[in-house]
This record gives C-alpha cells, structure tokens and sequence, in this order.
C-alpha cells in the first residue's frame, strides 16, 4: 500500500517546537545572570516556575482528556517568562500560582497554544502585582550576598533610576525582577532570535524607540531616554513578551501600530499613573486590540484589477 | 548575442519558499529508456476537451501515427509512441485518482515510424500554429496546456514577448536542464523561428542560476547565431521557488502582473517552456510528433536515479523496476512541491510528466498539524499576496463561496510555499483548494 497526502509533500524544518527552543536559547543568559546577581534562591525560583507551567499544562491536558502537548517547549517558555518577571525575593508558592494562572487560565481555558487572549507571562505578573503588591515590589540589590553589608535593605518601592549610571542599567546590576534588568542580554537575546527568523525587529524597535522618543521629548535628556528604556522592563517587554505571535499582529504595518502602542501606553501610565514600569499593561491592553489591528487589510492580491 | 546581455530580472517577487534544490541527477545524461511491451496512452493529456480515439482495437500503428484527436478548439491531437497493434481501449486510473479512457497498444518491437511522416517546415504563423497542433504539443513544464492556442495571434492583444521558462523550481527535477544541455541546438532554432514567424520584438530565455552550465551552454550557442537586433536575451533569475510559476515568470521577467482569469497574452506575452520549443522544433525539423517525454527518477528509495527519456504511456512500475526503486512507499508523479502521490504503479506516463520521485522511511510521512500559532509566515510565503490562515479558518467555519472570494482564494496558484512554511504543518493548500472549489461551483451556478 502506497502512502498518500496532498501537496505539499515536504516541509520547513523549522516547526514550532524548534521556535520554541530558540526562544529558550534566547532566554538562557538572561537565567544565568539572574543566579549570579541574587544566588541559589533565584535557580530555585525559575525551576518552580517551569515545573508549575509544565505540570498545570499536563495536567489540564489529562483532566480535558486531551492529548498533552508539552513537546513544543511553549510551557517552558512561558515558564521561564514568569521567573524572570519576577522580584528574587518572591515566595515560591506565589510563583507557581503565577505559572498554573498564566497557562491554565490565559492560555488553556481558551483553546490551548494558539488561543490565548493576551500574552500569559504578562498576565501573571499583572494578577500577582494586583494580588501580592508587597511581594511583588520587593526587590534587593545585586550580589547583596556578596556585599560587605550584612544584610541589604529592601525597596519597597521602585528605586530611582538617577541613582544609578546609564552602565549599571545596561548591564543590569540594579534592583529589578529576575530577568528584566540586563538589557545587554536582552540585546543578546533579541538578536539572536532576529538572527533566527524568529521574531521581526519591528516590535522591538518600534517599542523601545517610541519610549526613548517619548522620553526624549519630555526630558530633552538622551541619557535620562536611554535609561527610560533599559530600566522598568522595556526591553524584555519589547523583545520577548510583545513579540509573541498569538497575541501580536501578523502584517508589519500591525506591527508598528502594536508596538507604538504599548510604548506610548508605557509612558501614560509611567507620566500619570502610579508605577514606574507600565509595560505589563501596555502589553496586556494591544494584546486585547490585536485583532482589531490584524483586521487592517494588506496588499491586495498579484494583478488585482478594481473591477470596472 | 553581446556578451553583457545576460539580463538581471526585472522584479522581484514578493514571498515563496527557500526550498533545497536536491537537484541530485543533474549531471546524469539522459538515457533512452528500452521500448516497453505494452503503452497505455490516456486520451486526456491536456487542459480542455478530452480526445476521442480515432484508431480501433486490432488497427496497426506506427511510431508517430495519431490515435486520438478532438474537434474542440482548446485540444491537442495524441500520437502512438510505439509501433504495433491497440490491443485494447479501457478506461484506467491515471495520477489524480480518477478514471480516463487509454488506447492500449502492444509493441512490436520494430520501432517503424509512421510513413506519413516527414518535416513540417513552417513559414506563417497560421503554419506555425498548426504544427504547434499537429505534434500534439502541451505545456511540458507540467501544466498541459495546449500551445497552439497560445501561440494563436489575436489582433486586440499583440504579443510583444517570447518568455522561455527554464526555471525548474522543483527540488530533484532536472528534465528542462538536461534539455537546455542536450538539446540546446534545437531549442535555439525554435526560438529564432518563433520569433521571426510572430514578429516578436523580444525573446527572453530565462534559467535559473542554480544551473550555470545551462546559461553557458545556451548563451554560447545564442551568441553564434544571427541576432542583428540583439532581442534574444538570457536572464539569470534568482534559485527561489515558486519562479517557473507562469505568473511569477512573467514578472520577474518583465515586471508585467497578469490579472485574476487573464493570460500571458494579455499582457502581451507567450510564455513556453523550454523543452515545449525543443519538441516543437524537433517537429518541424523532422516531422515526429510529441511521443516521448524525459523524466527524472529520484528519490531516497530510488538506487539508481536517472534522467530518463521514456515514451509516453509507459507505466510507472517498469521505470521504477529500470531504476532500481527499493520498497517506495511514496511515490510522486511530479516534484514535491505540487506534484501528485500516485496510489498505484500502474499509472502510465504522460506529456505533462517530468518526475517520478519515490521516497520511504522518514521522507514518505505525511504531516500531524498541530495549532496555528499566528506566526504569519503563511503570509509571508504567499507570492500572490494571500492570508492562507484566513481561508483555512473560514474553510473550517464553512462560511460560503462568497466569503472565499473576499479572501481572494481565486488568485492562489496552489504553488505550496505557505503550507511548506508552516511551523504547524497546517494543511493550508488542501483548505485553500476547497475554497477554490466552492467559488468555482457558485460562479458556475451564477452563470
């Protein structure tokens, strides 16, 4: 008996749990640099983080009685998303709940990989920060362990970023979340990933460069700009959560309008609101208006004629 | 020919796929595959009206005599490619599954080519487009259209330019390149002869450049002809499928778009392929009409992949046999991009074939689709300009034929770039073609 499908008959070897591991790749520095500034508790963190996502997944999967599809590594990375986006000092417990959250409710109660609303890591983080303010907010120095203080102070609120050279924030050793401070190794990561064909520059850029632009503007500062964008999770906001395919727009001109977006609802929030980061809800609020944006028509079709 | 009149293309192309060329047998010279015993010749080889059979079971033929014939216009006549008798005429499987009427014929052996048979030289256009008749000459690039109705002058649309498709975009397939190689003598006089007999203005022989010894080799013999006018050129176009899509060929050519339901020669173009215009000047020189077809035999099931010139009618299974096919548990008649799987090795070779690929293990599985993750790459692929996801989501909610139209399903050219990028391995194509169906059905209602 001969085998039979429909052109056609070969594939791109590149599949989605191949983008998937890209994206891990991508994600490992920053990892790595999250143990090295705040320690063993920080590992401890991200392992949680993808237990919880890799087990919330299957065992949905198992009580829907549907077929586990935890091969295309997209739990992982929405685990890993969630560890980073959080302070060091977070209980682990409030981790896990953030992971089972992100993928049961955002992702899975809506049809699984595919059909979330909106971008699961972020939503995590925004129900944690609403629930935990505290503990959300929580953030130590780097290498405190390290330091000759015995025992750091934390902050309780977001630390001024005036205190801090524009090569601290690039490098990222200044109190922040997990993974969001080192915009050299998001930088890494994002190119790597544009490298890959993984994402499109255009988010990214249009991101970032719509905060500096904003900043810039206010300010007339370009140093005070620069560091609007490497601080308050700009950069893994812009390269790794509002670059997600499901929930970001598909033609390039959706893009830019996405990613303009969310740095000017970044700013609003960080000018009139109360928080010094505004990137969680920029992100979460054009998710929700992708497909309003995915409905801007594209090029008309090879040889299109109006008809007479 | 000046030496600097290898053009660079004209436009590019938006999408496609970057596909491996896998172009395994291109410096294996054709071979003349040995005479079978029997030849099973499908009447319907072409685009249009099905032909009827004008010999009976038990008539003698000869190598080149015609066995079927059609009063319609858009049609071309079928040849014997063997001699001996029609033992019978039945109705067999061909590739895509359904049933059409063969002539069976047994072979003699003798190889006696038809005594009718003698050069046809051709001074006029009208003559032109007869002998584009009489030989039975189809589109050999693999859609089967019949060629004396392109090359069939309209006053209201005047032709301006010759495309010569020597593109072979398909992975494995290397039948027009071995032609460009070993028929170039012929393929350049068809083409001076085209040209002189229509009065084009422009001739454009287009190859891909994955296949520079073709270049050379056309370019030098171009070079020594008489070319007073310098209008016979070559173009090296980019190794990118789906370029010998005769719409994407003719852009990339001349930057000229052919609108939906409109042809080459609205926009003032022919377009032929390469091993078209050698069959017909092989006619012309010699009178033998369309009755062998070269064909590439490869795949990872094939031990010995070949070029094969083989007659038409042919079944499948003795070229595997000759090709050594160990356990094929996938076999295509045509390259893998938009070629067709075959259910059985019976099927008999026709003009429009270029490829018998036959693969097994991993490269004979289909493909699980998992969920579409918005990637947009469907989109990106797409040469036409098409949302495939969109299509395949409303084909999935059955939304109706209108519903088809405003996503422009009518413009696909089913070239498989989308599916073939698809991290999820959506079955784009195979949603798309049932939009296509749906709005062919409803226009033929409305009609």
């Amino acid at each position: 008996m001969l085998k039979v499908s429909s052109s056609p008959h070969i594939r791109n070897i590149e599949n989605t749990t191949g983008i998937m591991f890209d994206v891990i790749i991508a994600l490992i520095p920053l990892g790595i640099a999250g143990v090295i500034m705040y320690g063993f508790y920080a590992a401890l963190i991200i392992a949680v983080s993808v237990a919880a996502a890799v087990t919330s997944e299957y065992l949905w999967c198992k009580a829907i009685k549907k077929q586990a599809t935890l091969r295309d590594l997209s739990a992982v990375v929405t685990g890993l998303l969630i560890a980073y986006n959080l302070p060091p000092t977070i209980p682990l417990w409030m981790a896990a709940l953030g992971s089972a959250i992100a993928i049961i409710v955002v992702k899975q109660m809506f049809g699984g990989l595919g059909h979330n609303f909106a971008n699961p890591a972020i939503t995590a983080r925004i129900v944690l920060m609403v629930s935990f303010p505290a503990e959300m907010t929580n953030f130590i120095l780097p290498f405190a362990a390290q330091s000759a203080v015995s025992s750091p102070t934390p902050l309780s609120t977001f630390p001024s970023f005036g205190q801090f050279g524009i090569l601290r924030l690039f490098l990222g050793n200044y109190p922040g979340c997990l993974g969001e401070t080192s915009a050299l190794l998001i930088l890494v990561g994002g190119i790597y990933l544009v490298w890959r064909k993984v994402i499109s520059p255009i988010i990214p850029v249009f991101f970032c460069g719509t905060v500096f632009l904003f900043t810039l503007i206010a300010t007339g500062n370009p140093v005070v700009a620069l560091s609007a964008v490497c601080s308050g999770g700009v950069m893994l906001g812009a390269v790794f959560m509002a670059t997600d395919y499901v929930t970001s727009p598909k033609l390039p001109i959706g893009k830019i309008i996405f990613a303009v977006g969310c740095g000017l609802i970044t700013m609003l929030i960080r000018i009139y609101g109360n928080l010094p980061e505004g990137v969680s809800f920029s992100i979460l609020l054009m998710n929700l208006l992708t497909p309003l944006i995915d409905k801007i028509p594209g090029v008309k079709p090879f040889g299109y004629k109006e008809e007479k | 020919m000046k030496k600097e009149r290898i053009l660079h293309p004209a436009a590019k192309i938006w999408g496609g796929a970057k596909l491996p060329h896998r172009k395994d047998t291109a410096e294996l010279e054709s071979e003349i595959f040995p005479s079978p015993s029997t030849v099973t010749i499908p009447v319907s080889q072409h685009i249009g009206a099905p032909c009827e059979p004008t010999v009976a079971v038990g008539d003698n033929v000869f190598v080149g005599t015609k066995i079927a014939d059609s009063e319609a216009f858009v049609s071309a006549p079928i040849h014997s490619s063997v001699s001996g008798t029609v033992k019978e005429i039945k109705k067999v499987k061909v590739a895509s599954g359904s049933l059409c009427n063969a002539i069976v014929i047994e072979n003699d052996h003798k190889d006696q080519i038809d005594p009718n048979i003698k050069p046809c030289p051709v001074n006029t256009p009208e003559e032109l487009i007869a002998a584009a008749r009489n030989c039975g000459l189809v589109g050999l690039g693999g859609a089967g259209f019949p060629a004396h109705v392109k090359l069939k002058p309209d006053g209201n649309r005047p032709i301006d330019v010759l495309i010569v498709n020597g593109a072979e975009c398909e992975p494995y397939i290397t039948a027009d390149y071995r032609a460009a190689l070993e028929d170039s003598e012929d393929i350049l006089d068809g083409i001076y002869l085209i040209k002189k007999i229509l009065g084009l203005k422009k001739v454009i022989i287009a190859v891909e450049d994955n296949k520079p010894k073709a270049l050379k080799v056309l370019f030098d013999i171009a070079a020594g002809k008489q070319d007073v006018l310098d209008e016979v050129k070559l173009m090296k176009l980019k190794s990118h499928y789906p370029q010998g899509a005769e719409k994407v060929i003719i852009y990339t050519t001349t930057g000229r778009k052919v609108p939906l339901g409109k042809l080459p020669a609205d926009v003032g173009c022919i377009v032929m392929n390469i091993t078209s215009i050698a069959t017909l000047s092989k006619y012309i020189k010699t009178g033998i009409p369309l009755i062998k077809k070269r064909v590439t035999v490869a795949g990872n099931a094939v031990k010995n992949p070949k070029n094969l010139i083989v007659p038409i009618g042919t079944a499948v299974s003795e070229i595997l046999d000759y090709c050594e096919a160990e356990n094929p548990e996938k076999i295509l008649m045509g390259g893998p991009m938009m070629g067709v799987a075959v259910t059985d090795t019976a099927i008999p070779i026709v003009k429009a074939n270029n490829a018998v690929l036959c693969f097994n293990g991993k490269e004979a599985n289909g493909f699980d689709p998992t969920n579409c993750i918005n990637c947009g790459r469907c989109i990106m692929a797409c040469p036409m300009n098409l949302h495939p996801r969109e299509v395949e989501l409303s084909v999935d909610f059955n939304e109706g034929a209108e519903k088809y139209k405003k996503l422009n399903a009518d413009y696909c050219i089913e070239c498989g770039s989308c599916a073939f990028s698809c991290p999820a391995r959506r079955p784009l194509v195979e949603t798309m073609r049932l939009a296509k169906q749906e709005i062919r059905k409803a226009g033929a209602k409305n009609a």
